[in-house]
């Protein structure tokens, strides 16, 4: 059934779908709608699930860490300074294998103090060692919540499920929420074993040397990077259920194409308008939409940009000292190619900064003409549509 | 009780002398098998031992340093979830950990009055770095980070714990242990946020020969240093050991961290102690008789 709901609303409705049975959460703009949902649904008896009121975002994914080993399916949701602040604890739930999923809702990180949408809180939490998954609207922050459990549970590590701030969060969209029927007939009943065995008492995550540390983060790296193969499955199997899917990477209107735009999250949709109005204009341009960013999808993005000549991608996040974190990424992955496309980087849309597709049409022309790549980035912000 | 109801194995990692291996031999030994175990960084991850050795003989975890409240909360809860019963969840950490850098953590978790036993293992400073001072290191006691003695009171923790109006707090050390051990089982009994606040003297970090480990603890209990008691429902404050009120000198005197204390000194820090009891004398409801404890300090 369409509902009409906001970002955050439509990642509340997955976490209920998803059965999940603990919550710890702290309120930060613009996650706090999520917190409030669930909150609600918990307080009403909508949902059967403990809601952990933590005093901090450390605590609340300390809570979801010690839950999760304890054998029960969690969840939290945060923002910016609170992403920022649990950025130790991140690491630790990695490390300890713990099928966590938390809505990231993406805001830029003082300071200066602001609120707008900037992904540089997420990538910031790049090393982490979570799975990342950047959504466009609500119904795919909805469907990729209800998908992060099945891939999480499998390969035992966690991951972000990221919407843009206000653009994405806020705006309120005609939502398709599934039944719990058909929800439940894709995820399987919340089933993790509680680590804590008084028959086979084990001291969990005490100090280890060098060697055994290596041998821990060497089967993290390897089992992120198999993750892959699950995240196409549970991508493959939603879709045969819900009729929907995404992939690791999206592509539109790439046939045929020389220039590619690359974008993640809600710029992704203005990307649509201004490609459809360039090949209207007899440009050859395609676009890329980056759903998965960890682990990172390079095979695919090769496969779809083995034909183009030109790629631009539009970071809304900034690596101050370099430059967009998806174009450094992008090139780095694009670099054991044969025959490489020029890559070029435009910085646009910090603090939520609109990026209008008449924007990215004027980029897209300026790149057709440009030569050879530079080591730094364009910046969007001020130039004329 | 059969051979084997201790939870703490022998052969553990801690220094000659370490109270706080005591302590969590006690602790454990009062809760029984069916405890779960959280402790964080700090001399507890020494005694418990490197992977795949542990001295506990009890499900584990070793969690992050701020974190030990809300994590062994949160095993509460998921026990509760998961409808597994009888279960007491017991974190420990250091002075470090809840006096600095986990008092967030473990407030909150108190103001919700999540259920779980909180163990303090306090032995005034960060012992497992290498004796730096924390906000439990008393006045004037020298450690590396305070050369000359440091300045600024001990923080009165069981007060800030009382505000929080949990179910149980008690303040134990090794020297009484069936003291120590009958408030563990006591807080056992209870459901919500219980506190224990065990003094554990340390001979490396308080420079001194690692046999007066207990004595010092007795010491510090009669010279009024570190009463016992204990406070019900954040209101109910009962002290379970009249000390004998011993000149605090005795106390100081046998540690290495107080060598450089002039007469003056010490005349203060008595009349600290002498306020400082007169307070919780105050606080007290009732005070049991001396004939009542039949534990003396010894040497």
């Amino acid at each position: 059934m369409k509902e009409l709901l906001s970002g955050n609303h439509a990642i509340a409705e997955a976490v209920r779908l998803s059965k999940v049975q603990f919550i710890a959460a702290y309120p930060i703009t613009p996650q706090t709608p999520i917190y409030e949902r669930i909150s609600q649904m918990v307080s009403d008896g909508t949902m059967d699930a403990h809601m952990m009121r933590a005093e901090s975002e450390h605590s609340a994914m300390a809570a979801c860490i010690a839950a999760s080993m304890t054998g029960v399916r969690v969840f939290t949701a945060t923002s910016s300074q609170g992403l920022a602040l649990m950025h130790e604890m991140l690491h630790f739930a990695s490390g300890n294998r713990v099928p966590i999923v938390m809505a990231c809702v993406n805001r830029v990180v003082a300071a200066p103090w602001a609120f707008g949408s900037d992904q540089t809180d997420t990538l910031s939490q790049r090393d982490t060692g979570w799975m990342q998954l950047y959504c466009e609207d609500g119904q795919e922050a909805l469907d990729t919540v209800i998908q992060a459990y099945w891939i999480c549970e499998k390969v035992r590590i966690p991951a972000m499920v990221i919407i843009d701030g206000f653009y994405t969060s806020h705006f309120i969209e005609p939502v398709e929420v599934p039944t719990e029927d058909e929800v439940d007939r894709y995820l399987p009943l919340p089933s993790l074993p509680n680590r804590f065995q008084f028959s086979d008492p084990a001291f969990l995550t005490n100090v280890v040397d060098a060697y055994q540390y290596t041998e821990f983060k060497r089967r993290l790296f390897e089992d992120l990077r198999a993750a892959k193969e699950v995240v196409r499955e549970a991508d493959r199997r939603f879709e045969e259920i819900f009729e929907r899917s995404y992939g690791m990477v999206e592509p539109f209107e790439m046939e045929g194409a020389e220039c590619a735009i690359v974008t993640s999250g809600s710029i992704t949709s203005c990307a649509r308008i201004a490609v459809r109005r360039l090949r209207e204009k007899g440009f050859g341009v395609g676009l890329l939409k980056v759903k998965l960013f960890r682990p990172f999808p390079s095979e695919e993005l090769r496969e779809h940009l083995k034909d183009i000549r030109r790629v631009v991608v539009i970071d809304r996040n900034l690596s101050a000292g370099k430059g967009g974190i998806f174009w450094d990424e992008i090139r780095s992955a694009l670099y054991s190619m044969e025959a490489r496309p020029l890559v070029f980087g435009y910085i646009g849309g910090l603090c939520g900064e609109d990026v209008p597709p008449e924007m990215i049409e004027r980029c897209i022309i300026r790149c057709m003409e440009r030569k050879k790549m530079e080591d730094l980035p364009e910046w969007m912000h001020g130039m004329s549509t | 009780m059969d051979a084997w109801d201790e939870y703490l194995r022998p052969g553990h990692m801690g220094c000659p002398g370490c109270g706080l291996a005591v302590a969590m031999r006690l602790v454990l030994k009062a809760l029984g098998p069916r405890t779960i175990v959280v402790i964080i960084p700090s001399c507890e991850a020494v005694v418990s031992g490197t992977f795949p050795y542990t001295a506990l003989r009890l499900p584990a975890f070793h969690s992050a340093f701020l974190i030990a409240a809300p994590t062994a909360a949160a095993i509460s809860r998921a026990l509760q979830i998961r409808g597994e019963e009888g279960i007491t969840v017991c974190a420990f950490a250091g002075d470090g950990g809840t006096f600095d850098i986990g008092i967030q953590a473990l407030s909150g978790a108190a103001e919700r009055n999540e259920d779980f036993l909180y163990v303090c293992l306090d032995n005034e400073a960060y012992m497992n770095t290498g004796i730096q001072a924390s906000s439990s290191t008393p006045e004037c006691a020298w450690t590396v980070t305070t050369p000359k003695g440091k300045t600024g009171k001990k923080k009165r923790f069981m007060e800030i714990m009382a505000a929080h109006s949990i179910p149980y707090a008690a303040t134990a050390t090794i020297g009484y242990p069936d003291d120590l051990m009958e408030k563990v089982r006591k807080a056992k009994e209870r459901k919500g946020t219980r506190f224990i606040h065990v003094l554990t003297p340390c001979p490396t970090g308080w420079r001194m020969a690692e046999d007066l480990t207990a004595v010092v603890s007795m010491l510090a209990v009669e010279t009024k240093v570190f009463p016992l008691y204990e406070i019900i429902d954040g209101e109910h404050y009962r002290i379970t050991r009249l000390p004998k009120g011993l000149p605090v000198r005795e106390y100081l005197s046998i540690q290495g961290r107080y060598v450089h204390l002039t007469e003056e000194k010490i005349a203060e820090i008595q009349a600290d102690v002498d306020k400082n009891w007169r307070r919780l004398e105050i606080l007290a409801q009732s005070v049991i008789s001396p004939e009542r404890s039949n534990l003396r300090p010894q040497g």
